[in-house]
C-alpha cells in the first residue's frame, strides 16, 4: 500500500552473535504513531537501532522496508538521508562538538542562525546551543536536545526511545508538545506524513502524545497489538505477567 | 613578592653558557647545534612590511601574521634568518623593538637577562647565548592595554641555518597585551634550527595572551626555552598551535605563579603527520596562595610521534590546578604519549588531571551519522570540535586566527 511508511517482516536481530528479536512484524502506515511496550531486556531499543541500522545489531532473518524500498542492508547515514531519525535514550558526550553544529548538520545547510534559535527556543535548550553536545545535560535537557536535532532533521519516521525517561513532571508536556509537533499532531489526520514509534516504560508521554496502536514485546517478540492505553491499563493492574498469559 | 635577583655581569652568562654548551637537553632527541650555519645574509629593513615579497608575506599570513594592512594590529616585529626587517608600535605605551635596539635603550633590560629561563638549561640555551641572532622585545607600560595584538614573525629562510633568538616580553602592572606570533620555515625541504629564548614578566595585574602558531617543515628543528613569571593578580594564557609537519620540536615551557591569585593557562593544539616528533609539554609552579592553573592539550597523530606532557605543582595554600591530555590517534603508526604529572607539597592544595588517549569512539560517529552525516563528515566534525579552542579571555581577532589556522589545516589531517 502507497502510505506504508515502514514495514518489518520476520525481523530477527542479533548482538555479537546473540539472538535478541524472533520474528518481529510490524506495519506503520503514514501519520501514524505506535508504541511499544515491554520490561527492561525484552529487546525494545534492539528494534528501534536495528531499523535505524546501527551496525551492531545484524538481522539475522527478516527485511525492513521503508517508503517500499527494502534497507534491510542499507548503512545507517543512508537510512537517515532517506527519513529515519531517531531520539536517543543516552546519547554519547561528543567533546568539542557544539550542540549548534549537530542541529546545523540536521539542517543540512537549509537553516540559519534564524531558523536555528527558534528551534532552541521552542525545545527550551537556547543556552545549550554554545555547549558541547550532551556534555553535562540532565536527563530532561537530553531529550530536549534529542527532540530539537529531530525537528531540524524532519524525519517521516521518528523512532524515539524513552523520551520522557529522566524528565519531571513539567518538562513532560513540553516534551509531548515537541513530539506532537515532528509527528505533525497539529495537521489533520489525513494531511500527517510523518510517523512515529516511541518506546515507553511509564506511559506517561502518552498523556501528551495520542498513539493509535500499541505492541507489548517481551524476550525479543511481539507477544500483543492492540489499543495502547488499554494495553498500559493492563500492564499498571497486572504487570507484564498478564500480558504473558494472554498471549498464550 | 618576587624581589628581582641581583644583576650579573654579562661575563657571567657567557662563561656559565660556554660551560654548558655540550650539555644536553633534559628531553627530546640531541640535535647536533655544529650541523648548522650560525651566520646568514643580512636581511633589508622595511619600513612598510607590505612591501615585503609575496611569497613571504603569503607564508606569514598563514601563522597569523598580516602585513598589508597592520592598522588592526598594535605592533609588528619581523625577523628573517637572523635580520629584524621590521619593527614598529601602533599605540602609545606599547613598545615593540628588536631586542639589541631594547637593550641599548632601557639600561635596566639587563635586570631581566636569563631571569625566566637558566642560560645554562642546556646547550641551546647556551647557543643562543653564545651566539645570539636578535629576537623581540615587547613592553606595555603600567596601565596600558593594547587595542589590537601585537604581532612578530620569526621567519627561517637560509637552508641549514641555525636561527638564535631571545625575546623578552614585559607587562608592567596592571596593562594588558596580546600577541600573537608566527614562526615559520620558508622552505618546505630544507633543514634548518631554530632555538627560540622567551623570558616573560607579568607584573602585578597584569594580563598577557600569547598565542603562538608554527608552520615548519620535515627538515626543521625547534627547540623554543620558555620562561614566565607571573605576579599578583596577574594573567598568562598561552595558546600554541603546531598543524604542519615539523622533524623534532621539544619544549618544555616553565611559568612561576610567584604572586597571589596569579592565573595561568596553557592551551596546545598539536598534530603530527608521519614522520613529525613532537614532545611538547607545559610546567606551572604554584607558589603562591589562591594561584590557579589549566593545562590543556589536544593532540592528534596522523602517523607522527606526540608526547603531550603536563607538570603542575603546588607549593602554597588554596592553590588549584587542572591539567587535561587528549589525543586522537587518527591513523595507524602514530603515537601519542600523554604524561600528566602532579605534585602536592602541602595540605590544601587541589590539583587534579584526566588523560585520554584513542581513536574517535565507533559511538559518537554513529550518533552524528544517525543525524545523515556520512562517516566522513561524521569523523571531520569531530576532529574539527577536538581541536576546537574557544579561549577564554582571547580577544575575537586573536580567535580568528587561531580558527583560519586550524581550519587551514583540516584537510591535511583528514
Amino acid at each position: 500500500m502507497d502510505d506504508i511508511l515502514l514495514s518489518i517482516s520476520q525481523l530477527s536481530v542479533a548482538v555479537e552473535d546473540k539472538e535478541i528479536l524472533h520474528g518481529v512484524d510490524m506495519v506503520i502506515r503514514k501519520g501514524e504513531t505506535h508504541a511499544l511496550f515491554g520490561p527492561n531486556g525484552s529487546g525494545k531499543s534492539t528494534l528501534l537501532m536495528a531499523i535505524m541500522g546501527f551496525p551492531r545489531y545484524q538481522v539475522i532473518k527478516g527485511n525492513i522496508a521503508f517508503k517500499g524500498k527494502d534497507i534491510t542492508n542499507l548503512p545507517l547515514d543512508e537510512r537517515a538521508r532517506l527519513g529515519i531519525g531517531m531520539s536517543f535514550q543516552r546519547p554519547p558526550v561528543v567533546r568539542g562538538v557544539k550542540a549548534l553544529d549537530i542541529v546545523a548538520a540536521c539542517l543540512k545547510g537549509q537553516g540559519n542562525q534564524e531558523s536555528i534559535d527558534k528551534l532552541a527556543e521552542e525545545a527550551n535548550m537556547a543556552d545549550f546551543l554554545g555547549r558541547e553536545i550532551n556534555y553535562g545535560f540532565s536527563g530532561g535537557e537530553i531529550k530536549r536536545s534529542e527532540l530539537m536535532q529531530l525537528l531540524a532533521q524532519k524525519p517521516e519516521l521518528s523512532l524515539l526511545d524513552e523520551p520522557e525517561s529522566g524528565v519531571d513532571l513539567i518538562n513532560i508536556a513540553l516534551i509531548g508538545e515537541l513530539i506532537n509537533e515532528l509527528l505533525e499532531k497539529n495537521h489533520l489526520i489525513r494531511d500527517r506524513k510523518h510517523a512515529g514509534l516511541i518506546i515507553t516504560h511509564t506511559g506517561h508521554i502518552l498523556d501528551y502524545v495520542n498513539a493509535r496502536t500499541g505492541y507489548v514485546m517481551i524476550e525479543g517478540r511481539i507477544i500483543g497489538e492492540g489499543d495502547p492505553h488499554e494495553i498500559l491499563a493492563t500492564i499498571k493492574e497486572k504487570g507484564y505477567k498478564k500480558c504473558i498469559e494472554c498471549a498464550k | 613578592m618576587y624581589r628581582m635577583r641581583e644583576i650579573k655581569s654579562p661575563k657571567t652568562y657567557r662563561d656559565k653558557a660556554k660551560a654548558a654548551s655540550a650539555k644536553a637537553a633534559a628531553l627530546g632527541e640531541d640535535v647536533d647545534v655544529s650541523a648548522y650555519v650560525s651566520s646568514a645574509e643580512e636581511q633589508p629593513y622595511q619600513d612598510d612590511p607590505s612591501k615585503l615579497p609575496t611569497k613571504t608575506k603569503e607564508d606569514m599570513l598563514k601563522v597569523g601574521i598580516i602585513l598589508d594592512d597592520t592598522n588592526q594590529r598594535s605592533g609588528t616585529y619581523i625577523q628573517m634568518d637572523n635580520s629584524p626587517v621590521h619593527s614598529s608600535s601602533g599605540q602609545a605605551g606599547i613598545e615593540v623593538m628588536a631586542i639589541s635596539q631594547a637593550l641599548e635603550k632601557h639600561d635596566w633590560l639587563a635586570d631581566y637577562w636569563w631571569r625566566a629561563v637558566a642560560v645554562d638549561t642546556d646547550k641551546y640555551t647556551a647557543n643562543v647565548e653564545l651566539s645570539q641572532h636578535s629576537g623581540y622585545f615587547i613592553r606595555a607600560l603600567p596601565g596600558y592595554k593594547t587595542i589590537y595584538p601585537v604581532q612578530s614573525c620569526l621567519y627561517l629562510m637560509k637552508a641549514r641555518l641555525a636561527q638564535n633568538v631571545h625575546n623578552i616580553i614585559i607587562a608592567e602592572e596592571d596593562s594588558e597585551l596580546h600577541i600573537i606570533t608566527g614562526c615559520a620555515a620558508a622552505s618546505s625541504k630544507e633543514a634548518g634550527l631554530h632555538l627560540g629564548v622567551s623570558e616573560f614578566y607579568l607584573k602585578r595585574g597584569a594580563k598577557v595572551t600569547f598565542t603562538m602558531i608554527h608552520s615548519w617543515n620535515p627538515e626543521v628543528a625547534v627547540r623554543p626555552r620558555t620562561g614566565i613569571i607571573v605576579e599578583e593578580n596577574a594573567v598568562f594564557l598561552s595558546n600554541y598551535v603546531i598543524m604542519k609537519p615539523v622533524h623534532s620540536l621539544q619544549t618544555n615551557p616553565v611559568a612561576r605563579c610567584i604572586g597571589d591569585n596569579a592565573v595561568v593557562r596553557f592551551n596546545s593544539i598539536l598534530v603530527a603527520p608521519p614522520e613529525s616528533n613532537i614532545d611538547l609539554g607545559s610546567r606551572v609552579f604554584l607558589n603562591a596562595k589562591g594561584a590557579k592553573t589549566e593545562i590543556i592539550s589536544r593532540a592528534i597523530t596522523t602517523g607522527g610521534n606526540i608526547i603531550a606532557r603536563g607538570y603542575i605543582e603546588g607549593n602554597a595554600p588554596n592553590v588549584k590546578g587542572h591539567l587535561e591530555c587528549r589525543g586522537l590517534i587518527l591513523k595507524e603508526g602514530g603515537v601519542i604519549h600523554a604524561i600528566p604529572e602532579l605534585k602536592g607539597n602541602l595540605a590544601g592544595v587541589d590539583l587534579s588531571h584526566e588523560a585520554a588517549v584513542g581513536k574517535i569512539a565507533e559511538e559518537e560517529i554513529e550518533y552524528l551519522m544517525a543525524r545523515g552525516l556520512t562517516r566522513t563528515e561524521a569523523t571531520a566534525t569531530i576532529v574539527r570540535g577536538f581541536l576546537r579552542v574557544d579561549i577564554e579571555g582571547l580577544p575575537p581577532m586573536l580567535n580568528t586566527a587561531l580558527q583560519r589556522a586550524v581550519e587551514a589545516s583540516e584537510k591535511d589531517i583528514m
